[in-house]
């Protein structure tokens, strides 16, 4: 029961943080100059009266009514005027979500494994060369800027090499299906710049976990009563190890929407990030705030399923009890 | 000798009748700070990040004063020039390696045989022009033939390599010019090309001085001239002559113009009192030296994230020393409010203070982008001050201080706030490297703009050379270098200061 007010309690101040910043960033943009309507003659007419639809002669309170009104009744999230020419936002963002999800999913996928094993493989051989190695190599890919080293793998791979294309190729090259092997294949780099954070971050976090648990006075007890060291470190160290370790995993995935604006951007990637930058530039404002609450909702979740998943992980945390 | 018959005479104190008091410790006391010291010294990788740390600081300063650009100095005819150290390397001495057809080699070649003959008198040996000072054709390697067209690999020197060039000037000028070659000895000025014959390849290109047709070299027949034929017989001139046959060296433009071809590099050189461009990390696309750029960006990255790291550390520690010391209900509200703040993605904030007070002319983009910063920013430091203000605040030392009648304010900064200051530079050092990620994320992706004469970033040069990446790396890899190594070096430093303002780690490393 605890539990589950504390989960309530939670949600509800994720729900007014979202608020706030709702209203915040709706007032914020409505300040700016808004443009003039680009469409002529029957278009013109038809943007007019979108225009007044969403309330954009009314005053801004106003406007704020009927947005939040659309979006909960009719999850209408307005209108793009610039990006995809009047259409609805709600869908101009369900078409951008493919290929960031897709580049994040693969970027899991290769820098997960890797990364933990990496930090099992460090923390066995605990001060011993390969250990200091991988410690200077984490050192070096956690400090060094993610677009650092995708310039040196679209120079190296792409460029110099050849062997994958330099940019993401796009929906119609790729034959009109996300999982192609075009489609895969010009997406590695990108995966591969992704990934390399994720790996050094996940294999320090699982050293620095597994050598707390290596040392601890359990793994003596269960080499006493007969367990070889591999048997004691994969039944008891690892799962331990394992509990602070998974939370982060799951809110990676969360985050998995998300994407990186930033890689998006160097790889030309046609995702939520480049969509995020495009209505910035184009000062297309609707498309600007629904992709910013987008973002928002993202990184409230990743702290809530974070913090949940400790409780429901960790047997010793109990959640919501004093 | 018997223990048990020594004479009472035998027996005495010691110390007699001295009284014993403490005495004063010999030794230096170790003070927190010297304590802290001691440990980080140890750490040879935190040393090592320290010094780089300020090397590029100094860069960063003292930069400008050893450049002999400024920031907005732009010179367009020497864009993507590669770095030059100046010291007759092997590498790193401004040579691009380019694979060149022949009568694009005939061209660069060209430019050194043109400027051994400023009169137009046709007397150059071939290997007079290839030896020249003007030649930009350093060495030539393996040539080979692709779908009929023979290809040579050539290292160029990309400052020669721009060659001649029409300048308009007036006739005032072109007299000061003239004064300067005979007192120098450095010619400037050589003939103009007459471009109305039929034999001119392009009006604009003042390099292709000699006869051509298409891009063609030609002979002084009009046939078409090999790259054999060239080195025997030298190139044919186009050369502009007046009646006498003597080559003309100035058009007039209009009333008060005159056009001139120059030889650029001597030209710069009269322009800047003799001496030669140096680029010492070369030149971005717009023709901008990039050691002077990045030395401007790297100030404006550093001066923005100590700013940044100050103000946070000081809103941060008042803020949450008055959350940790009076806890309870006013910790409770203030908490929410932190909660919410720090629930705000930054990109968003930032976008939208750049988009309504930078954009709008208000204030500049670097403080837009300091309030960004700092909107948010000071809530972690604030976190860790309440941390500390709630540990220390039952000690027994503070009840101490107010039994002595020490008000809040002074149990908060004079008896709390020392203990807590570790965790608090530490901090604040360790802000710096994901402010600079940021700021030079932002403009790298266009949402900051420091792209301006005066101002740049290192963000904003990374996103500019990013367009070069695959034909003239160096563009992008110095930025990419710097930022690389601030990083490592924050880093390294603040975990180096961590540990050593951690006192439990005392004494575990022996």
């Amino acid at each position: 029961m605890a539990k589950f007010i504390y989960i309530l309690k939670r949600l509800g101040a994720m729900i007014l943080t979202l608020i706030v910043i709702f209203v915040m960033s709706f007032v914020l943009i409505k300040l700016l100059p808004v443009e003039k309507s680009i469409g002529q003659g029957n278009a013109a007419r038809i943007e007019e009266a979108r225009r007044e639809a969403l309330g954009y002669n009314k005053p801004i309170m106003e406007q704020l009514w009927i947005y939040t009104k659309n979006i909960l009744t009719k999850w209408d999230w307005g209108t793009s005027w610039k990006i995809d020419y009047m259409a609805d936002v709600g869908d101009v963002i369900t078409s951008r979500l493919p290929p960031t999800m897709l580049i994040n999913v693969y970027s899991l996928l290769f820098s997960v494994p890797v990364g933990i094993l990496l930090g099992i493989f460090a923390a066995i051989k605990k001060n011993k060369w390969q250990d200091q190695l991988i410690s200077v190599m984490i050192m070096l890919f956690i400090s060094v800027p993610s677009y650092v080293y995708a310039f040196l793998v679209q120079y190296i791979l792409g460029f110099k090499a050849g062997w994958f294309p330099l940019v993401t190729s796009s929906l119609y090259d790729a034959g009109n299906s996300w999982f192609s092997w075009t489609m895969f294949h010009s997406m590695v780099l990108p995966v591969l710049s992704l990934s390399f954070g994720d790996i050094a971050g996940l294999a320090r976090f699982t050293r620095a976990e597994l050598t707390e648990q290596l040392s601890s006075d359990y793994m003596l007890l269960a080499r006493t009563k007969g367990l070889t060291r591999s048997q004691a470190t994969v039944r008891h160290a690892l799962k331990n190890a394992m509990v602070p370790i998974l939370p982060g995993i799951i809110s990676m995935f969360v985050g998995v929407i998300g994407g990186s604006i930033i890689i998006e951007q160097i790889f030309g990637v046609p995702g939520i990030g480049a969509l995020f930058l495009k209505s910035i530039n184009l000062k297309d404002y609707d498309v600007f705030m629904a992709s910013s609450m987008f973002y928002t909702v993202i990184g409230l979740a990743a702290n809530i399923l974070i913090d949940l998943s400790y409780g429901f992980l960790d047997p010793r945390i109990r959640m919501g009890e004093r | 000798m018997d223990i048990r018959n020594i004479s009472k005479e035998k027996l005495q104190f010691v110390e007699g009748e001295l009284q014993l008091h403490d005495q004063k410790f010999e030794t230096k006391p170790i003070g927190f700070l010297k304590d802290a010291w001691l440990r980080f010294k140890k750490n040879k990788g935190s040393i090592v990040a320290a010094i780089i740390i300020l090397i590029i600081i100094l860069f960063a300063v003292f930069g400008p004063v050893f450049s002999s650009y400024a920031v907005s100095d732009c010179d367009a005819n020497y864009a993507l020039c590669r770095p030059d150290l100046g010291l007759d390397l092997p590498f790193w001495n401004g040579d691009k390696e380019m694979r060149l057809n022949d009568n694009y080699l005939a061209l660069l070649y060209g430019i050194g045989y043109g400027a051994e003959d400023p009169d137009g008198s046709g007397n150059v040996a071939w290997q007079q022009a290839v030896d020249s000072e003007y030649a930009c054709i350093v060495n030539t390697k393996d040539s080979l033939m692709e779908s009929g067209t023979h290809y040579t690999y050539c290292d160029v020197d990309t400052v020669m390599r721009v060659g001649f060039s029409y300048q308009t000037i007036t006739m005032d000028e072109y007299n000061a010019i003239r004064d300067w070659e005979n007192t120098s000895g450095i010619r400037v000025i050589y003939p103009m090309i007459d471009y109305d014959s039929e034999f001119c390849m392009d009006s604009d290109d003042a390099n292709c001085w000699y006869k051509s047709m298409g891009k063609v070299p030609l002979t002084k027949d009009g046939n078409r001239a090999t790259l054999e034929y060239l080195q025997a017989n030298g190139y044919a001139d186009n050369y502009k002559r007046d009646a006498e046959g003597n080559v003309v060296y100035y058009v007039n433009k209009d009333k008060t113009m005159i056009s001139v071809r120059v030889l650029y590099y001597n030209y710069y050189r009269y322009l800047h009192e003799g001496s030669r461009p140096t680029h010492i990390f070369g030149t971005d696309g717009q023709g901008y030296d990039i050691f002077i750029r990045l030395a401007s960006g790297a100030r404006i990255s550093l001066l923005l994230a100590f700013g940044v790291s100050i103000i946070n550390l000081t809103i941060g520690a008042f803020y949450g020393a008055i959350e940790g010391y009076y806890g309870g209900v006013t910790d409770m509200i203030m908490e929410r409010i932190t909660d919410i703040l720090a629930d705000v993605p930054f990109i968003i904030v930032a976008t939208l203070f750049q988009q309504h007070f930078v954009q709008t002319g208000k204030v500049s983009a670097f403080t837009g982008l300091l309030f960004a910063f700092v909107l948010t920013g000071w809530i972690g430091t604030a976190y860790r001050v309440r941390t500390q203000f709630y540990r220390f605040k039952n000690q027994e030392y503070v009840l101490a201080a107010r039994t002595l009648g020490a008000s809040d304010m002074r149990i908060m900064w004079k008896h709390i706030f020392p203990n807590s200051l570790g965790t608090i530079i530490t901090s604040s050092v360790l802000v710096i490297p994901s402010v600079i990620f940021s700021e030079s994320m932002l403009s790298f992706l266009g949402i900051v703009n420091f792209q301006s004469k005066d101002m740049t970033s290192i963000g904003t040069l990374l996103s500019n050379g990013q367009k070069y990446l695959s034909t003239d790396p160096h563009v992008i890899f110095f930025p990419a270098m710097v930022i690389s190594l601030l990083m490592i070096s924050f880093n390294l430093f603040g975990n180096g200061l961590r540990d050593a303002f951690n006192p439990s780690l005392r004494g575990t490393e022996e």
